[in-house]
């Protein structure tokens, strides 16, 4: 698909991959600040529940567009055994040491959109988006790029 | 090197240079727990000014540091956190009620000297 | 190749010793006969024949410049455009774009016209001339030009399709050339004006050293509160501040989110090691607030403009000094 990004997961050290990636794509995305910090700090937290809690997994990054707005969509997966209680794991705030589902509802609260599906099947599947508006000035210049 | 520790009288200045991993920062709360033993240092001043993510793994270790350094008998001042990790902190609402901080380096070290009752020739 | 052009049937051609049917590209004389019409290319890519056509045209052009002139700044003043300037300023103008426009159709490059186009656009633009009367103008001239190559060919529709197969497709780039540049030059100077306005709506003001007042009139939305927060943060950074003021008395009211976003931008700011203060609150802001459930904790809130700024002046050490410097957990 056109512009994605696809980071894979296996160590700590490719989380500082992750993030920037995320930060260089809202960037060049046109997203305001704080926008591409907010980015790379959900994608900070959904790639380490990968590292910690499966070991191995992805991080897949791409640009969305619709009508009046322009965004990025971010996909955590991982194969693992799944997130038993959901709904705790979302509903867990910050906590000292650190429980299972630790910054998921945070990532949650930077980004625009957010779902995931988990089961000990399919293993857990993130997805986050984050939208930007696109003014009238952008969609005149996209469509001279098109003619041109 | 991803973190300079330079001493400064009784202080400990961390700099931090460059984006850690995990283990990085894992790393660094030990070596400052080792540090502030060895040196018997009374405050720590950590600046994060290089980080452009701070998410709740950084900020428990940060708060773990602190923790570890008041246990030794060590004030600690988060100095360097940027605009946009600020907005960031503050909407995921990672809670850092507890943690001193301070815009930069010299109001970090001036409020070390207040928190240890190193003011110069005031009357408080 | 013979289905775009209007009802015309093949005629023979008058010279006898031509053959119509062949493909003949060297004949250079302007009556002479091709099988091939023109597609679509440009000028300077048609062949030998097209191009003495247009040669033709773009001589009769300027022969008959005085006339066709007058005609095109007649149906402007007709169709009422361009009606911020004056009849000699539309004049020169008109002549320039003539001039160009000929130009353009004689060498099949748009360069001399776009940089003509985006030169005339700054000088209109200010003036307050629109996009509907630059396209309109251009297309007038079009209009007038092709109408009158009616008149002189219509003798011979054959050579007029030919005629109007080299014009139109040089006509129709220098319409969206121009109008193209007028468009581009506008959308600058919008987002030239867009950057300022964003510059002058949210200033923050340093009153004394490590002091800062931000003080806020008007409507307080979403995006205007995302914007007034960077630049508070960054002045904060800028300015080594301890202490900021954040003044509301010009707010008359604030909904749900705008509150949080405010109290989001308070404690970003103890982040950075600033404390704030928030004066001017309206009662009905204060209701607001209150009825949101709004974390008021980590906020200073001081009623009138002044108190808050007696109490800035003492956080920020410029006044007696109280225990609680910048920097200690607020309660």
């Amino acid at each position: 698909m056109a512009g994605e990004v696809r980071v894979a997961i296996t160590a700590d050290a490719d989380l500082v991959d992750a993030r920037a990636e995320g930060r260089a794509m809202a960037e060049r995305l046109g997203f305001p600040r704080p926008d591409p910090t907010l980015i790379a700090t959900a994608i900070s937290e959904v790639a380490r529940n990968i590292v910690v809690h499966v070991g191995r997994g992805e991080i897949l990054l791409r640009p969305i567009q619709e009508a009046h707005r322009y965004g990025l969509v971010v996909i955590a997966r991982d194969e693992g055994a799944g997130i038993r209680d959901l709904e705790g794991a979302l509903r867990e705030e910050y906590s000292a040491r650190g429980g299972l589902g630790l910054g998921l509802s945070g990532a949650r609260r930077l980004m625009d959109e957010f779902e995931i599906e988990s089961s000990a099947d399919t293993g857990t599947t993130v997805t986050m988006k984050k939208w930007r508006p696109r003014d009238e000035l952008e969609r005149l210049r996209e469509e001279r790029r098109r003619r041109e | 090197m991803s973190v300079a520790i330079l001493r400064q009288g009784d202080y400990l200045i961390a700099s931090i240079q460059s984006d850690l991993s995990d283990k990085q920062v894992l790393e660094l709360r030990e070596e400052l727990a080792d540090l502030v033993g060895k040196c018997r240092a009374r405050g720590i001043v950590i600046d994060v000014a290089a980080l452009d993510v701070i998410d709740s793994f950084v900020a428990r270790s940060l708060r773990s540091i602190v923790l570890t350094a008041k246990l030794r008998g060590a004030e600690t001042v988060i100095v360097g956190i940027q605009p946009d990790v600020a907005i960031a902190m503050v909407q995921f609402r990672l809670n850092l009620g507890q943690l001193r901080v301070a815009l930069d380096l010299d109001e970090a070290l001036a409020l070390l000297d207040r928190l240890t009752r190193r003011d110069v020739g005031d009357g408080r | 190749m013979n289905e775009d052009q209007p009802s015309a049937t093949r005629r023979p051609n008058p010279a006898p010793e031509e053959d119509d049917m062949d493909n003949e590209p060297d004949r250079s004389a302007p009556e002479a006969e091709v099988e091939e019409p023109t597609d679509d290319r440009p000028a300077d890519h048609q062949d030998d024949d097209a191009s003495s056509r247009l040669q033709e045209l773009v001589a009769y052009l300027r022969d008959n410049r005085t006339e066709l002139r007058e005609e095109w700044a007649r149906r402007i003043s007709e169709a009422e455009l361009l009606d911020v300037m004056s009849d000699e300023e539309i004049f020169s103008e008109a002549t320039a774009v003539y001039d160009n426009y000929v130009d353009a159709l004689e060498t099949g490059s748009i360069d001399a016209l776009q940089t003509y186009a985006r030169e005339l656009s700054e000088r209109i633009i200010p003036r307050g001339v629109e996009t509907h009367e630059v396209l309109g103008i251009v297309l007038l001239l079009r209009d007038v030009l092709a109408r009158s190559l009616f008149a002189r060919y219509q003798e011979d529709r054959e050579l007029l399709n030919r005629i109007l197969d080299a014009y139109e497709p040089a006509a129709n780039r220098i319409a969206v050339t121009v109008g193209v540049s007028f468009v581009e030059e506008r959308e600058r100077v919008i987002q030239d004006q867009q950057e300022s306005l964003r510059e002058l709506s949210t200033p923050v003001l340093q009153l004394r050293e490590r002091l800062l007042i931000l003080p806020i009139i008007g409507v307080l939305d979403s995006a205007r509160a995302r914007q007034l927060t960077e630049q508070l943060l960054g002045a904060i950074q800028d300015n080594r501040a301890r202490v900021v003021v954040i003044d509301i008395t010009g707010v008359a009211t604030i909904d749900g989110t705008v509150a949080n976003h405010l109290v989001q931008t308070v404690e970003a700011s103890r982040l950075m090691g600033a404390s704030t203060i928030l004066t001017g609150l309206s009662s009905e802001i204060a209701q607001t607030l209150v009825d949101l459930g709004v974390d008021l904790g980590m906020m200073r809130t001081v009623g009138d403009l002044q108190g808050g700024l007696e109490e800035a002046e003492r956080l920020a050490g410029y006044r007696d000094a109280e225990d609680d410097a910048p920097g200690d957990p607020e309660r």
